[in-house]
């Protein structure tokens, strides 16, 4: 008899749980904050920072070589320029600490958005879940989008549009205005991978793909990041810094400093492929200069005659880790 | 942002498109002329910026509106073909408030054409009490730099006579003019030698919205009527006054608002954008200049080809090469 009841309560229990109305979307929890893996993948482009011309591997157009070619990170000393954070086709390949939040109807519980947070410079953006329309193309543009989203079983789809005009790399290679984005966020236990796919029709010839991974941190924290911009550099009235377009390009002092061949360094979608690497012996390698670590540990001695053209003072900005919680202006 | 839509889009775009074009008097041999476009199938869309202040799109150069108990200002008044439609629409969000002030931004008809239209719809302030409406009767006080008076006036012998209604009542000149109006300080700010030679842009002080006219623009690379005193420089004299105005509210977003005279809304972050992509085009003709490059030579060197994919165009209008033959002009190149 008592075994009889027991039994029948776990039927009811059972019952209960499994035919009570359930959310519609009762998805897989992202909720949380996120330590980015960033020494597990890129580690050198998303910490220390790339090199200036090197843009192998990206399916970029002829039009952002270019202009990473011309590109002169003195640009970001522009007050206007200094307290920019990481549009959100960048945001999470830097260092900063990722929360994910949700944002519920408190009568119907039902999603409405779900937000993120990361550190650098206070990226916070929205993914709208309540299925609203995208504003008009007239509607302003802003760092991080107008991001909607949807679950696909487990995986969190994220379409992003109404961006601003940003960059890929943070070594001049830029995004338009006119870019969407689409994203997955993927969790595996306390694991997160996030993969990102950028469509540009003005600087990328083909969609870019990247990963990142990320690990839950059970007791993570976010500090502010406070910005406020100032006069580092003072320079005339309206200059605003820039490479001339006859000047050696950027991917021929890349080339030079690592010896490998320059239409390589100068990316496009064809570099991008595994058959690639069978014409690489066919290309003229630039010779070395200056050391290919550069940047990675001490600097080297002397530090003059750097890359194949002119001293003219490129370099990725200051491109290494941003001080946790600081003012820092550098690019993360 | 609120926005009420009226009509697809994508027919808006185009036909905008198309009005953007409709600049006449700077039209040369060279350059293909202007497709009307087609009015009875443009609608008015209305987005709202901040405070009282919002954007009204259709053909033509975006409309700025401020409204409250003192009425209604209007910065630009599009095609004369469109004001109707503007008009009921700026009834539907002032609740029929009178149309007291019109600032004109400089003298293309896709901006002032409605002039006479809105003016007509409008009543001016004066003397309230005391002089009842005597004055009003007259419409809406129309305010624009001298320049642009001149211009409508014919005294400039080129531009087309504008009817009598829609010639500016009021005009200032020198750097600018004020005006207090629905609890707002209202400042017409004149840009020397930008677009034109008539340039205002409008900076509502409490609402925190600049409207720029033609200085800014981000639909394509900037016009320079160079027959009615546009010049490069100017442009990027422009561009950067309304960076010393904008003020972002945090982390390079938001802030201070700017309504372009065509395209989408936008803060300092995107006139920053287009400060840098002018000034780096300006600054590469320059330098080809001193190499004692011709016209020609330039354009072949291709000094907006990693610009082009976002603002440059190849036929219609304000292609690609007549902004660079601008830009040569108007840093002395003959």
């Amino acid at each position: 008899m008592t075994l009889n009841r027991t039994r029948a309560g776990l039927i009811l229990a059972a019952v209960i749980v499994f035919t009570a109305p359930r959310p519609a979307a009762a998805q897989v929890n992202l909720v949380g904050y996120w330590n980015p893996l960033v020494a597990d993948e890129d580690f050198i482009e998303r910490v220390p920072g790339p090199n200036v011309g090197d843009y192998a591997g990206l399916p970029i157009t002829d039009a952002a070589r270019k202009r990473a070619n011309t590109w002169d990170a003195s640009l970001l000393t522009l007050p206007e320029h200094q307290c920019k954070p990481h549009p959100s086709t960048y945001g999470f390949r830097g260092i900063g600490v990722l929360r994910i939040w949700e944002e519920r109807d408190p009568a119907t519980q039902q999603l409405v958005r779900i937000k993120t947070h990361i550190q650098w410079q206070a990226q916070e953006r929205d993914i709208w879940m309540d299925g609203r329309p995208e504003p008009s193309e007239l509607e302003p543009h802003t760092w991080q989008g107008f991001s909607t989203g949807k679950f696909d079983g487990d995986v969190l789809v994220v379409r992003t549009t109404h961006l601003k005009a940003g960059w890929i790399r943070r070594n001049g290679l830029p995004l338009s205005d006119r870019a969407t984005m689409t994203e997955r966020f993927i969790r595996h236990g306390d694991l997160l991978t996030h993969v990102m796919m950028l469509q540009d029709p003005v600087y990328l010839s083909e969609p870019l793909v990247k990963t990142n991974g990320f690990a839950m941190a059970p007791t993570g924290t976010m500090e502010p990041y406070p910005c406020r911009p100032a006069v580092e550099v003072p320079r005339e009235a309206g200059e605003v810094p820039h490479h001339g377009i006859n000047d050696v390009p950027a991917t021929r002092e890349f080339a030079a400093l690592h010896g490998i061949p320059e239409e390589a360094a100068a990316g496009g979608a064809a570099t991008a492929l595994p058959e690639y690497m069978a014409k690489l012996p066919s290309l003229p390698i630039v010779e070395p200069k200056g050391d290919p670590n550069e940047g990675f540990g001490p600097p080297p001695a002397p530090p003059a005659g750097r890359g194949a053209g002119p001293g003219r003072g490129r370099g990725a900005g200051p491109g290494g880790a941003a001080p946790a919680g600081g003012t820092g202006r550098g690019r993360q | 942002m609120n926005h009420r839509v009226f009509l697809d889009p994508r027919v808006a775009l185009v036909a905008a498109t198309m009005s953007a074009a409709v600049l006449c008097g700077i039209v040369t041999a060279q350059q293909a002329p202007p497709q009307q476009p087609n009015f009875d199938a443009i609608s008015v869309r209305s987005f709202k910026v901040q405070d009282n202040v919002y954007m009204l799109a259709g053909a033509g150069g975006n409309v700025t509106v401020q409204f409250g108990n003192d009425g209604v200002l209007v910065v630009d008044t599009q095609f004369a073909q469109m004001a109707d439609k503007l008009l009921a629409e700026i009834a539907r969000l002032s609740g029929n408030k009178p149309i007291r002030y019109i600032i004109d931004t400089h003298v293309h008809p896709d901006h002032v054409g409605g002039n006479e239209r809105f003016r007509r719809a409008g009543r001016a302030i004066v003397a309230g009490n005391v002089a009842g409406d005597v004055r009003g009767n007259e419409g809406a006080t129309v305010i624009a730099h001298e320049t642009v008076a001149a211009r409508m006036s014919q005294q400039d012998g080129t531009t087309p006579p504008a009817p009598g209604g829609a010639i500016p009542t009021d005009t200032f000149f020198g750097e600018s003019d004020e005006v207090f109006f629905n609890a707002e300080a209202v400042r017409l700010i004149h840009q020397p030698a930008a677009h034109t030679d008539g340039d205002v842009m409008v900076f509502f002080r409490k609402s925190d919205v600049i409207a720029t006219g033609d200085v800014y623009v981000n639909t394509s690379y900037p016009v320079i009527d160079t027959a009615r005193g546009g010049t490069i420089n100017g442009i990027i004299a422009g561009l950067n006054r309304i960076i010393g105005i904008t003020v972002p509210r945090d982390k390079q977003e938001g802030g201070t608002m700017v309504i372009p005279g065509h395209g989408r809304i936008a803060d300092e972050a995107d006139v920053v954008e287009y400060r840098d992509m002018v000034t780096i085009i300006r600054d590469r003709v320059q330098e080809m200049m001193k190499k004692g490059m011709t016209l020609q030579q330039i354009k072949a060197a291709g000094p907006t080809s990693d610009y082009d994919g976002r603002y440059g165009a190849t036929s219609g209008f304000w292609t690609t090469d007549n902004f660079v033959e601008a830009v040569y002009r108007t840093l002395g190149g003959k």
